[in-house]
């Protein structure tokens, strides 16, 4: 048998294979082919675009780098990762925290209600967030709103939650928490159930406080969870858009005040909706893409090695 | 003696314990529940009363007008848009993951590992990059202003692939085994055998994927052109006066419509929803 028959042969057996199992092909097909159509050709068809310019009428005229040349020296741009970043470490820490210790003691066979309890944390995360989003506006008025009508009322003086640069930042930060922390804490909840009770009793008898019992039995178990719920919020953070659009409009341009809470989803949709620069809002998005891809590789680098 | 007073000790530790938890939980769960209080007050008040200095929380002028106001704005359409558009893109969801599920939990095929490994990376694409690029494609595709491009493009979500995936390979081979010695075609199978075992895995998901398109907001803004066509997140959105201000009472009246549906749902299916949440985060 010559070897070019050979081939033959087994590649004749792999598309029996193949047509045995057609089934599952058949199954599997329609992931693959709206990915191709709406994923992988819109992400092509964006990098050409990025490379042209173009203001969705007319013809495309070729650029070249000039949208990347413009991107990189571009400060508002490099504000919305800024804010990314700068909110992500605003709400994240103090989030987690706050899940994993209510979830604790919701864990805690002692607490009455225990069930009303949890669903009153978690319902926010079902609620349409345009829809908070401008309650919260409401709330956070500096002159009207009740938060402020509260701080008053206990001598605290007010502030000026959606006026000013860092406080707007806080303002979408509470708003980011106050959506998400029942999500968390479930998730942290059923996490919670998977480890030994006996060892966290265990550590109470030998003469370790709560306190102790959490930092030093808890934490370290609910690792895995707890670095889960890390990367979620990090992609979540620059890929924020309705907490921003509903709460810090300022005027008709969402990402205010002074682009404190811009974000590179907010950006690129007012280039592309607002400006109508779908070349550059491309070339937004392309840059943005490689750095969450970065981003994730890094943290599934160092996900990956920790199990 | 030492008995009594050692359990009284702990009597007492136990209350102090509780005491500080409830410390805890009562402030936060008044600071979750306070914006659905403000909402449902907010509707009910004129603009004037909202900017009023000192505040008023309850006026007696309160009254349904600012619902009879969105009524006659046209939020029943919008409700009914939101509810198409959400119940086709759950149930096009369901049956293109479970189906993508059943072929990658129940068959050895060559080429498998690398198209699951595809799958999986597929899902760290930000829909900030697609975004652009798919608007351009709906205007081509002459989808814009309908619901198309809100149900079609996300149809085969990988997250619910892999979701069902988990799911149906807890179902024994044995039981798919003897419907295929029964003469079932692969289909047949997956529509009597696995469909009907693995429905609390589809209603933890579709409660998810329901929740999700009923919330959307960014897509249907730029698709969505005409008021008529417009989703409820989209109506709230765009409520606004001359001069482009909030009109935060009818917003808040087309809020509280639009949260109640999904409120009901929520707290009907608590378990299945809650169980689907988790079940994606522990075991992915």
């Amino acid at each position: 048998m010559t070897t070019s028959t050979r081939v033959l042969t087994r590649m004749k057996r792999r598309w029996g294979e193949i047509k045995k199992k057609r089934w599952a092909y058949m199954f599997i097909s329609p992931f693959y082919i709206l990915f191709a159509i709406f994923s992988v050709y819109p992400i092509i068809f964006s990098i050409y675009l990025s490379f042209t310019k173009w203001k969705g009428m007319g013809p495309k005229v070729f650029v070249g780098l000039a949208n990347y040349r413009r991107l990189f020296g571009d400060p508002i741009f490099w504000q919305s990762i800024r804010n990314g970043v700068i909110i992500f470490f605003l709400y994240v820490p103090i989030m987690t925290l706050l899940a994993l210790v209510l979830a604790v003691i919701l864990n805690a066979k002692f607490v009455r209600f225990f069930r009303v309890f949890r669903t009153m944390l978690f319902i926010p995360y079902v609620t349409t967030m345009i829809a908070v989003g401008y309650v919260f506006r409401i709330m956070m008025n500096t002159n009207y709103g009740l938060f402020n009508m509260v701080l008053i009322s206990i001598g605290i003086s007010p502030v000026p939650w959606l006026d000013n640069v860092w406080w707007a930042r806080v303002s979408i930060s509470l708003l980011i928490i106050w959506a998400w922390l029942g999500y968390n804490m479930v998730i942290m909840l059923a996490g919670l159930q998977t480890i030994p009770q006996d060892l966290v009793e265990a550590a109470t008898i030998d003469g370790a406080n709560p306190v102790q019992a959490f930092f030093r039995i808890t934490v370290p178990l609910m690792r895995p969870i707890i670095l889960f719920s890390v990367i979620l919020s990090t992609i979540g953070s620059f890929g924020l858009f309705n907490e921003v659009y509903a709460l810090t409009t300022v005027g008709d341009v969402p990402g205010g005040p002074m682009y404190a809470t811009i974000t590179p989803l907010v950006y690129i949709y007012q280039q592309a909706f607002r400006n109508y620069n779908f070349s550059y809002a491309s070339a937004v998005s392309c840059v943005y893409f490689v750095i969450i891809f970065v981003l994730t590789l890094l943290q599934l680098r160092y996900f990956g090695r920790e199990d | 003696m030492a008995v009594t007073k050692e359990s009284r000790l702990i009597k007492t530790k136990i209350l102090d314990k509780r005491i500080f938890v409830y410390l805890i939980l009562i402030p936060i769960c008044i600071f979750m529940m306070l914006p659905f209080f403000w909402m449902l007050i907010t509707s009910l008040k004129t603009m004037a009363e909202v900017f009023n200095v000192p505040m008023i929380i309850f006026s007696p002028n309160m009254g349904l007008f600012n619902y009879r106001d969105v009524i006659d704005k046209g939020v029943w359409i919008r409700l009914w848009n939101t509810f198409l558009i959400s119940f086709s893109a759950t149930v096009l969801k369901l049956f293109f993951c479970s189906l993508g599920g059943y072929g990658f939990a129940k068959f050895r095929f060559p080429g498998r590992n690398i198209l699951f490994s595809v799958l999986i990376a597929s899902m760290i694409v930000p829909f900030a990059v697609t975004l652009v690029p798919l608007y351009i494609m709906m205007v081509k595709f002459h989808w814009v202003d309908t619901i198309l491009p809100l149900v079609i493009p996300g149809a085969a979500s990988a997250f619910g692939i892999f979701f069902m995936r988990q799911y149906i390979r807890c179902i024994p081979d044995e039981l798919l085994d003897a419907a295929r010695i029964d003469g079932c075609s692969e289909f047949a199978i997956y529509g009597r055998v696995v469909l009907p075992v693995v429905t609390p895995g589809l209603i933890s998901l579709g409660l998810i994927f329901f929740m999700q398109s009923w919330n959307d907001f960014l897509f249907p803004l730029v698709i969505l052109k005409s008021p008529e066509k417009q989703t409820l997140p989209v109506m709230i959105a765009t409520l606004t006066g001359l001069a482009g201000t909030n009109m935060f009472t009818l917003q808040m009246a087309v809020s509280v419509i639009s949260i109640t549906p999904l409120i009901i749902i929520f707290l009907i299916f608590q378990r299945r929803f809650t169980a689907g949440i988790t079940f994606g985060a522990v075991k992915g």
